[in-house]
């Protein structure tokens, strides 16, 4: 027990690895065996979100600093270590992850039957890349598990995925390794820049935060360096204009990848610039704050504009993520307590709203094997179980009160009001155009006749379905009512956060 | 116990709904009927008794205030679940579940034929959940929270036959045109925050007391103006009315409780909540006034040529709202309070009247082809002409009370000629108003039938099959024989109204108003010393009343030949007033349109030709450079896998070896 409790990080971040390690000595011949490692590794997920409860209830809101921290010498030569701990930012995201893990395996019970081991075994080592990326304080260790999320998500694509995935997952790759190698460099030059300052290479983050980068203007090192994080984080959450990627990729990939990369995946940009970025080149960051916030409208406006005329259901709902996390990218650079307390808990909403939406999508392509919105109509007669819980996704999607949506929209609109009315006043048409394009696609599959008799014999959902939204629905509801469960432990959090990008 | 007004009408809400949409379609009309008019009953008796209790309190501190919960608390910054329990609240959520209740209960007969009377009674709970929210909130967000919630039970009702794409549209208009006007109450909220840094109505209210010079009057103008187009969007007003007529596609006790009664007076009531604030900013009073005035007005013309009985009631609707945001906007908040009271008494009456005529008529809704109705349904009659008189300011009924403290203040408030421009479009629109009532009461209820009376009643209509009015989604279980009148479940509702309708005025009385002395803890002292020139603007009132019910009759009873042959002479004109103006069109070619073109540009140019084309031109570049060194290509990815690695090797090594800081 000694043991579990001082290495809990650890536990959490490897235990999907080594449960994946085993699937693969499980045999899968046979259909029952293949239900058999269905069942293993959904109870292995559920495990993991169980073991990160435990990170959840051990930690302590009102400390300062990082919590459970775990460190070890990994290549001392070049101050590398292996140093993991968490704060309430990366602790919220944990959950987010382990929470979502189980209803994506189980999401996908039917939806994948070729090469079943293989994809279970990515999704879980996938699961570890993630967590890892959010528990990491040593700056070389969050870029290898940076790195490492980059395979899984890449081979789910590419083999899993729709008739264009080669396409798309080369996309993918590309994009993100452009921005990852740059971000590489930066990262060396960092770690020289201690050993210049300090006499000693040094990776870990604590250390980092202590060097002075130097910074005059916009032709200075420490802007470049905060542009080249910035590039690798931007690609991520997608910020306009290096966003085309994501809907490629997500229309192609398989919904399993698509609540993943959603929910998750695009989070780890914002978390990036929180952990790095921001802290790291603050004065950078002040210089470049405006560019960033218009982009940040430009996304909520642009991909609100592009989400509407999507003929495809699963593009609509990839574009309209650009613009979600647009708001994300909006609170996070207004840089206050209210509007970054809003991003974080927009990144917690946005995975749990639009890895519905993605779940939805995944549903009612199982039965029709389209998207196309134009091929429904009238759905709602037909299986109005689903009709209720898409209706309730897509009003957390469209940030109703009483949802999750709300809380973060609103914390976000109101900080950034306070630090630019016009800015915030902009992307506050979001909220008009996230009405429209989510409405009026909600009504031209859901409502109206039934005209296609290919939609006459769909079955509503099943059990293992319904079982699979439940944790969602409850999640909408719970974090809108009672968002204070979830923000009392950022508090103290986003304060030091805060503190560490002041000038 | 606040808590409790909210949670009957959650709980109804649940059970209708989980039995409903969880355990299949279980209820008949009458058990979930019976659930959730229980459920608003209950939540009406509780608001007495903290009426009762209220009233016993001293008048300066008539407030009663319980936070339920903590909502949200960032850092310093933090929004309590807090409910308050004033003066202003007490009326509000009287209206609210008293007629609620009414409704509720004329529901049970009106839904007795449709195919799913526990969502019809889930959705309707749920509205009387969001509009007490509403009411009781004691801080912004929660009015918001309460705010948006009826405007999604709205959409769910109005789009409550879905089968039918254009209902489903009508209820996606009525959520898209309010959330633009609930972006500006959004930055409306935002403003007030940045100058008072809360959100509290009892704390901004304390702080713009003690402010005095330091406040800064052209912000708080133009946050209240922000406010302003919120309630635009909620109550119907020009600019952003369209949304209302289109909403008539519900239900008719819809109609009439969220159409007519309740939500879109929602806007009258947040000005009114925050009068404090508004009383300080006069231009914004101005525009309130003007365009009140001029949405009365403008609305009341299209009523006066609309065929379908609900079209002419919902511009009726925009029309009186315009009346009350005139009162508001002249500052006499407690009268905007009364026309919205005695408005929710005889316009949720005349709706469920039309309910009525429209369920006895088999769903017709076309005036043209009713007519002669009193012979069938006398009850319904007499109740419906009882709403007419109201409405049209007949002497000593509610609406008369009601209108005239309007015209008056509007009269009395500017100097000059704001005041007396106000007052005399407030008069004419009581004219006109006077005029289409008459001629619906007229046309539905008095000369010949214009439909096909039976001998026997077993007959059969086809022609309703095809009739696109039809309400597709009911069941009809009984034949399309002749009108018939409603059952006691929907004629006593009916009756109660009526009474109300008559009597409600008595609150209000000219000089000695119950109303105003109640409401001035919220709004202020009562200031209407009535003047002389208060029985002249009286006489006007009651002489255009007449004039207007005059003339319906003769026009639409005596002569009926007449006003075919007006709008013959006038054809233009009646092509314009029977279209609308052509708003929706306008609006359509100005704004629906250009946004779909500008997304497809945005998509299929922007997106996929500029950005992803620059995207993969950097590609074809770096494929050209390929093409040079391509004996280095040979296809296979390990290869360039080992080329990565020894390019990383090379910069990894001149940056640790080779750099100096």
């Amino acid at each position: 027990m000694e043991f579990v409790s001082s290495h809990l990080i650890s536990l959490t971040v490897f235990l999907p690895a080594v449960f994946a390690v085993l699937l693969l000595f499980c045999p899968s011949k046979t259909e029952e065996q293949q239900s058999l490692i269905k069942g293993l590794a959904l109870g292995f997920s559920i495990v993991v979100f169980l073991v990160s409860l435990m990170l959840y209830t051990g930690f302590d809101a009102a400390a300062t600093g990082f919590q459970f921290v775990e460190k070890r010498n990994w290549i001392p030569t070049f101050g590398i270590s292996y140093t993991v701990g968490i704060d309430g930012i990366s602790l919220l995201l944990i959950v987010l992850t382990t929470f979502l893990t189980p209803i994506v395996i189980l999401g996908s019970w039917n939806a994948v039957e070729d090469k079943l081991k293989p994809f279970l075994f990515l999704i879980l080592f996938l699961e570890t890349g993630m967590l890892g990326a959010f528990v990491a304080l040593d700056i070389f260790l969050f870029y290898t598990f940076w790195e490492a999320m980059l395979i899984p998500m890449y081979l789910l694509i590419g083999v899993w995925g729709g008739k264009e995935r080669i396409y798309a997952s080369m996309k993918f790759f590309v994009f993100t390794l452009a921005g990852s190698l740059i971000m590489l460099v930066a990262i060396f030059y960092l770690m020289g820049a201690h050993k210049a300052q300090f006499g000693n290479y040094s990776a870990s983050l604590e250390d980092l935060y202590k060097v002075k980068i130097a910074f005059d203007g916009f032709y200075s090192p420490q802007t470049l360096l905060f542009l080249a994080f910035a590039l690798a984080f931007a690609i991520k959450v997608p910020m306009f204009p290096l966003h085309t990627w994501l809907p490629d990729a997500h229309v192609q990939a398989p919904t399993a990848g698509s609540v993943i990369l959603a929910g998750v995946l695009l989070k780890l940009g914002g978390y990036g610039f929180i952990r790095f970025a921001f802290p790291l080149f603050p004065q950078a960051l002040h210089l470049l704050a405006p560019a960033f916030l218009i982009l940040a409208v430009i996304a909520i406006v642009y991909g609100a504009w592009v989400a509407m005329v999507q003929p495809d259901i699963k593009k609509l709902v990839a574009y309209s993520s650009v613009s979600h996390m647009g708001f994300v990218v909006l609170g996070l650079f207004s840089l206050n307590s209210i509007s970054v307390t809003g991003s974080i808990y927009q990144m917690l909403n946005h995975g749990i709203s639009t890895g519905g939406l993605f779940l939805i999508v995944g549903m009612l392509y199982e039965r029709r094997h389209t998207r196309e919105i134009s091929e429904f109509g009238g759905i709602t007669k037909i299986m109005p179980m689903f009709a209720i819980l898409f209706m309730i996704v897509t009003l957390s999607s469209i940030a109703l009160p009483g949802t999750n949506g709300f809380v973060g929209e609103f914390l976000i609109l109101l900080g950034a009001f306070q630090n630019n009315k016009w800015i915030a006043a902009l992307a506050g048409t979001g909220v008009i155009f996230g009405a429209i394009y989510m409405l009026w696609m909600f009504q031209r599959v859901m409502f109206g006749p039934v005209k296609n008799e290919a939609n006459k014999g769909l079955k509503d959902l099943s059990f293992r379905e319904m079982i699979v939204m439940a944790p969602i629905i409850v999640a909408i509801f719970v974090m809108g009512i009672f968002p204070n469960i979830f923000l009392s432990k950022i508090d103290v959090s986003v304060k030091a956060f805060l503190n560490q990008t002041r000038i | 116990m606040l808590a409790l007004i909210l949670a009957f009408p959650l709980l109804g809400f649940l059970i209708n709904g989980i039995t409903g949409g969880f355990l299949g379609k279980k209820f008949s009309a009458k058990t979930a009927g019976i659930i959730a008019s229980s459920a608003i009953f209950a939540s009406f008796c509780v608001v007495v008794g903290q009426f009762i209790q209220l009233s016993s309190m001293e008048e300066g501190s008539r407030v009663i205030e319980n936070v339920v919960f903590q909502w949200i608390t960032v850092g310093d910054f933090s929004l309590p679940f807090v409910l308050r329990f004033d003066p202003l609240t007490a009326i509000m959520c009287m209206v609210i579940t008293g007629v609620g209740f009414l409704i509720h209960v004329y529901s049970i007969g009106y839904m007795s034929h449709d195919k799913t009377p526990p969502k019809f009674f889930c959705y309707l709970n749920l509205f009387s959940f969001a509009m007490l929210a509403l009411v009781l909130g004691g801080n912004l967000p929660i009015l918001f929270l309460g705010w948006e919630g009826v405007g999604l039970c709205s959409y769910l009702l109005i789009g409550y036959w879905y089968e039918d794409d254009a209902k489903a549209s009508a209820g996606k208009k009525a959520f898209i045109v309010n959330r633009i006007g609930d972006l500006g109450f959004l930055i409306g909220i935002f403003l007030i925050f940045s100058m008072f840094n809360t959100l509290d109505f009892a704390s901004i209210k304390q702080a713009v007391a003690t402010g005095g010079a330091n406040l800064n009057i052209k912000l708080i103008t133009i946050a209240t103006m922000c406010l302003f187009v919120g309630a635009m969007g909620k109550s119907a007003q020009i600019p952003l009315y369209v949304w209302l007529p289109d909403a008539m596609a519900g239900p008719t006790p819809v109609s009439a409780l969220i159409h007519a009664a309740t939500m879109v007076t929602a806007g009258v009531y947040m000005i009114v909540r925050m009068n404090f604030l508004f009383s300080l900013a006069p231009e914004t009073l101005m525009l309130i006034s003007g365009i009140g005035a001029l949405t009365a007005i403008f609305a009341a013309t299209i009523a006066i040529v609309q065929t379908d009985i609900k079209k002419v009631l919902a511009y009726s609707t925009v029309s009186q709202l315009g009346y009350m945001f005139m009162a508001v906007g002249v500052g006499a908040f407690s009268a905007g309070v009364f026309h919205l009271m005695t408005h929710a008494f005889f316009k949720a009456l005349l709706f469920l009247g039309s309910g009525s005529v429209i369920h006895g008529m088999h769903e017709e809704q076309d005036i043209m082809k009713m007519g002669g109705l009193k012979k069938y349904m006398p009850k319904t009659f007499i109740t419906f002409l009882i709403g007419t008189l109201a409405i049209s300011g007949f002497p000593l009924l509610s609406g008369f009370f009601s209108k005239d403290e309007i015209l008056y203040s509007a009269f009395s408030s500017h100097e000059g000629l704001a005041g007396t421009g106000l007052w005399v479009v407030g008069t004419i629109t009581a004219l006109l108003t006077a005029f289409y009532m008459t001629r619906v009461t007229c046309l539905t209820f008095l000369g010949t039938p214009r439909f096909k009376e039976h001998k026997e009643d077993h007959h059969h209509h086809e022609a309703h099959a095809s009739d696109h009015n039809h309400d597709d989604g009911k069941e009809h279980g009984h034949s399309h024989g002749n009108p018939h009148e409603s059952p006691n479940v929907m004629v006593i509702p009916l009756i109660i109204l009526a009474a109300l309708s008559v009597f409600g005025g008595l609150l209000g009385l000219p000089g000695h108003s119950w109303l105003a002395e109640w409401l001035a803890p919220v709004v202020g002292p009562h200031h209407g010393e009535h003047g002389g020139d208060a029985y002249f603007v009286m006489a006007v009132s009651v002489a255009v009343g007449f004039i207007g019910m005059g003339m319906g009759y003769l026009l639409y009873v005596k002569t009926p030949e007449v006003p075919k042959k007006i709008k013959n002479s006038f054809a233009l004109v009646h092509k314009l007033l029977f279209n609308k103006y052509y708003v929706d069109e306008i609006y359509e070619v100005l704004f629906i349109e250009p946004v779909k073109k500008l997304g497809r540009f945005c998509w299929k140019v922007l997106d996929v030709i500029i950005v992803d084309g620059a995207v993969l031109g950097v590609a074809r570049l770096a494929k050209v450079t390929g093409e040079v060194t391509r004996l280095l290509q040979t296809g296979a990815i390990q290869v360039y896998a080992v080329f990565i690695t020894l390019g990383l090797v090379a910069t990894v090594g001149y940056i640790i070896y080779g750099i100096r800081f």
